[in-house]
């Protein structure tokens, strides 16, 4: 049943590392996290890798697998070629702490800045009413596991940390589109917001984000796209765009 | 080394449902609040939760309300409830889900455009409100975005987003400190650089989930070790009813790697039948007698109720996960279980591929790629897993204070009484938000009224720094890693979901040796981000809640809810009058028995007499006044 497998696993830190290359055993319907433990149980009992649920929920185990973004937990053993040596290294955007474990705090900056959802005033508990049809839109987004393999994939930032700075990443794209698609959601100009606040503009829609989504969520086409069509239609609209010269600024709505 | 030294008012340690609301609480009544995560945050095991939040809308049934919800989840617990959690729990229950709502929780809806709910195990009427499959995800997410706007109008208020709320990502706590007999502040560690650090607080609310790490097969992360159990018994908090351990029915048995993962009980609650290696619905054969007149005993009825719900009694597949497990468990003894060691579970023939779906997106994503099983197609393979505990931290039910610590309050998994002897699906959501909220109002009651925050002394502190350096003093120990799976080998095997005194007494001589070996644990490597290390740590825990599971365990000589014991296989109503608490004193842990409290007459009145003879003795309900004949 358990056949021995060659791994190559990334160890260091923010001061730099190198590959290290174990041979452990892997058992019939393995994952890759099972192999990481089994690895830090019989040989390397300080291997930093970060997990939770183990069940692809959680997104915590995170890492770049031969080179790809992918859920440790998520990735099967037998989905590699027999006598392949497996190559496993920390996530590339993030700035690394240990081993396979990135410093992932960029994330949840970038949480802080997107405003809230906001009902409508004299919405009271327990008194809305939506459809589902209205909230299947939102709740496709609302799937999102936070594992961050879309904001690791996107060039935008993957190569350029100067654009972290303002550019927000599909994760939050989809966190936008989602409250902006929310059938209550009262905060006009979250489009508008998104291009100007958020870097929504420097998505050149590779769909890179949408391939690595472990949730499959169309990141790209059910979020991005539809909320640059909104933008540029009213950035190119003479009508429009004289009209937001004259009142200031006009919704997008 | 120098110690990263900070000050509050409260100090939430845990970041799921209970913690995230507690938090809310006390920022909104002007407090200032860290949050401790022990992973990154909106990772916590509240993410898992997958069925739904129980609460009487009556959106679904309009006969549901309170008093119906209150009898169930007494009925579930087997009586051994504390009454006031379980009464308070389903009054508040909607006003929680409700408020989930906005705060920007998208539900599943009813075709009115209200919040749908699903049926469940040992609920009345269909109580759960949902999302699909992945109920727990949207709570978290919710959560910890009501934490992102409380501190963005921080932000706007005072020019810092992070006045009144922080959360502190990736840090272990590992004492809870106690200065003149009151709750003073936490010591632990930063995963990141393994440099110590230090919280003074006025309150202290432990909301640090479960313990299903001290078994082998078990739906738990990482992260349940006992964490909060084991700082509140070394602080001078008790643990009450460690014996009731829930084995939730259906984990995933196949492949091995992923055994003891959870399957939703929403399967059951969709229409998916049990059956075994014989094809036999063998749900059938094992309905007990205090249920006999609640659930159907032929098929044809059970696959009537799935349609009329008015007119048919339940299907036994939605009896109480104790029953559910136990009877599993009966099957693969008696060897007509699955080819890995379960049994099978089947919606296939229910529902059509498309919806389940969508009713069950991520258990259909989690056979299909952990265990190529198409679930729309093909039978689950499924067996128990240790999945939650009804036993934890004696609180005051309305406050959630812990009882012999003043200070420091709990709430959530780590709590107990609420659940009694075994807990019903989907009323652990409700319960995190509920007691999360009451224990933030505790907190900020019991700071409102202790004005002076206790000063910390240097000795407290040096004694806590001792303690978590001990694991990197020692040189030549033994590996944790292989501590830790013999001692969940020795829980599974003695302390699992059948009992028996020479076993509950094995457990206990073995437990004695771990706690010598762990005496001696070393680690290798630094202390930067160091699994090893924390494990070491991890490792005293889930030793000392072992303990108290085991000896409570061999004390209550009957079984009921989730602990069954071969030796006394039936309920005993002198037991329901006992409350097994635990202490630590010195390095040994004690276990006294204290009288369960009597539900009052307004509450016992909302049970016939016949019922509540099966669960008091005859003294006691002799001198209920309420309650229909």
């Amino acid at each position: 049943m358990a056949r021995p497998i060659k791994l190559r696993i990334w160890r260091g830190n923010k001061d730099g590392g190198d590959f290290h290359t174990v041979t452990v055993d892997a058992n019939e319907g393995e994952v890759v996290l099972d192999v990481i433990h089994r690895v830090q149980a019989t040989q390397l009992p300080d291997l930093a890798v970060r997990w939770n649920c183990k069940a692809g929920k959680c997104g915590s185990c995170s890492m770049e697998i031969n080179g790809k973004p992918r859920l440790a937990c998520m990735t099967r053993m037998n989905s590699f070629e027999e006598g392949e040596t497996i190559t496993v290294t920390p996530l590339r955007a993030f700035p690394v702490i240990r081993d396979l474990v990135t410093d992932v705090s960029f994330n949840y900056k970038k949480a802080m800045e997107i405003p809230a959802y906001a009902p409508p005033a004299n919405l009271k508990p327990g008194e809305a009413r939506m459809e589902q049809i209205d909230v299947e839109r939102s709740q496709e987004f609302r799937k999102c596991i936070e594992c961050f393999l879309c904001q690791d994939t996107c060039h935008v930032i993957r190569d350029h940390e100067e654009n972290k700075k303002s550019f927000a990443g599909p994760r939050f794209f989809i966190r936008i589109a989602e409250l902006d698609m929310h059938p209550l959601d009262t905060l006009r100009n979250r489009k508008q917001t998104a291009q100007e606040n958020h870097g929504l503009g420097m998505c050149n829609i590779t769909k890179c984000c949408t391939e690595v989504c472990p949730e499959h969520i169309r990141i790209t086409d059910n979020a991005i796209i539809p909320m640059k069509e909104r933008v540029v239609d009213v950035k190119y609209d003479p009508v429009r765009w004289l009209g937001s010269k004259i009142r200031k600024r006009e919704d997008i709505s | 080394m120098s110690i990263e030294r900070y000050s509050y008012d409260v100090v939430v340690i845990g970041a799921g449902g209970a913690g995230l609301r507690a938090a809310v609480e006390a920022r909104e009544a002007g407090f200032k609040v860290a949050i401790i995560c022990k992973s990154l945050f909106g990772k916590a095991h509240t993410v898992m939760a997958e069925g739904g939040i129980a609460a009487a809308m009556g959106n679904a049934n309009s006969s549901d309300n309170w008093q119906v919800h209150f009898r169930d989840t007494m009925r579930g617990g087997k009586f051994l409830n504390n009454w006031r959690m379980a009464e308070l729990h389903a009054k508040e229950s909607p006003e929680r889900v409700w408020e989930l709502e906005m705060w920007g929780a998208l539900f599943d809806r009813t075709k009115e455009g209200k919040i749908s709910q699903r049926n469940f195990g040992g609920h009345e009427y269909p109580r759960l409100a949902h999302v699909g499959d992945r109920t727990g995800l949207e709570l978290i997410r919710t959560m910890q975005q009501r934490i992102v706007a409380l501190q963005q109008q921080d932000g706007k208020n005072n020019g810092d987003m992070e006045s009144h709320i922080r959360v502190f990502a990736e840090v272990t706590i590992t004492d809870v400190l106690v200065e003149n007999g009151k709750a003073a502040g936490v010591y632990g560690y930063r995963r990141e650089d393994g440099s110590e650090i230090l919280f003074e607080a006025g309150a202290v609310v432990l909301a640090t989930g479960g313990i299903g790490k001290s078994f082998k097969v078990t739906s738990n992360s990482w992260e349940g070790t006992g964490d909060g159990h084991a700082l509140a018994l070394r602080a001078g908090g008790k643990l009450i009813d460690m014996e009731f351990v829930q084995f939730h029915p259906t984990g995933m048995v196949w492949p091995p790697s992923v055994r003891g993962i959870l399957v939703t009980e929403s399967v059951r609650g969709d229409g998916g039948v049990l059956t075994n290696s014989e094809g036999r619905r063998f749900m059938f054969d094992y309905i007990p007698e205090v249920f006999k007149d609640k659930y159907a005993d032929t098929e044809a009825e059970a696959d009537r109720w799935y349609k009329d719900q008015a007119n048919n009694r339940r299907p036994p597949e939605l009896l109480p996960r104790d029953e559910v497990a136990r009877a599993i468990n009966s099957e693969v003894k008696a060897g007509r279980g699955s080819p890995h060691g379960g049994v099978f579970l089947d919606v296939s023939k229910r529902l059509p591929a498309e919806e389940i779906k969508r009713r069950l997106p991520s258990m259909w994503h989690q056979f299909k790629e952990l265990a190529d099983v198409d679930i729309t197609e093909q039978p689950m393979e499924v067996g128990p897993t240790c999945h939650y505990v009804m036993g934890g931290v004696q609180v005051e039910p309305d406050t959630a204070a812990a009882v012999g610590l003043q200070g420091l309050f709990a709430a959530g998994e780590v709590a107990g009484g609420m659940h009694g002897s075994n807990r019903l699906g989907g009323n652990s959501l409700s319960d995190l938000l509920v007691f999360g909220r009451r224990a933030g109002m505790g907190a900020v009651a019991y700071l409102k009224g202790n004005a002076a925050k206790p000063t910390l002394s240097e000795g407290t502190i040096k004694r806590a720094q001792e303690r978590l350096n001990e694991p990197f003093t020692n040189t030549g120990g033994e590996n944790p890693y292989t501590i830790h799976q013999e001692l969940q080998q020795t829980t599974n095997d003695l302390v699992g979901i059948i009992r028996t005194k020479k076993e509950l007494e094995e457990s206990l001589e073995k437990l004695a040796k771990f706690r010598e070996r762990i005496k001696n644990v070393s680690v290798s490597g630094g202390r930067e981000f160091n699994p090893g290390f924390h494990l070491a740590l991890d490792l005293e825990n889930m030793l000392l809640v072992s303990e108290c599971m085991a000896r409570s365990a061999l004390i209550r000589e009957e079984s009921r809810g989730g602990h069954t014991r071969e030796d006394f296989p039936k309920m005993d109503s002198k037991w329901r009058q006992v409350n097994n608490v635990s202490s630590v004193e010195g390095a040994s842990v004690n276990c006294v028995q204290e009288r369960a409290k009597m539900l009052p007459d307004e509450l016992a009145g909302l049970f016939e007499k016949s019922e509540l003879a099966k669960y008091f003795t005859e003294d006691e309900l002799a001198g209920v006044k309420g309650g229909s004949n």
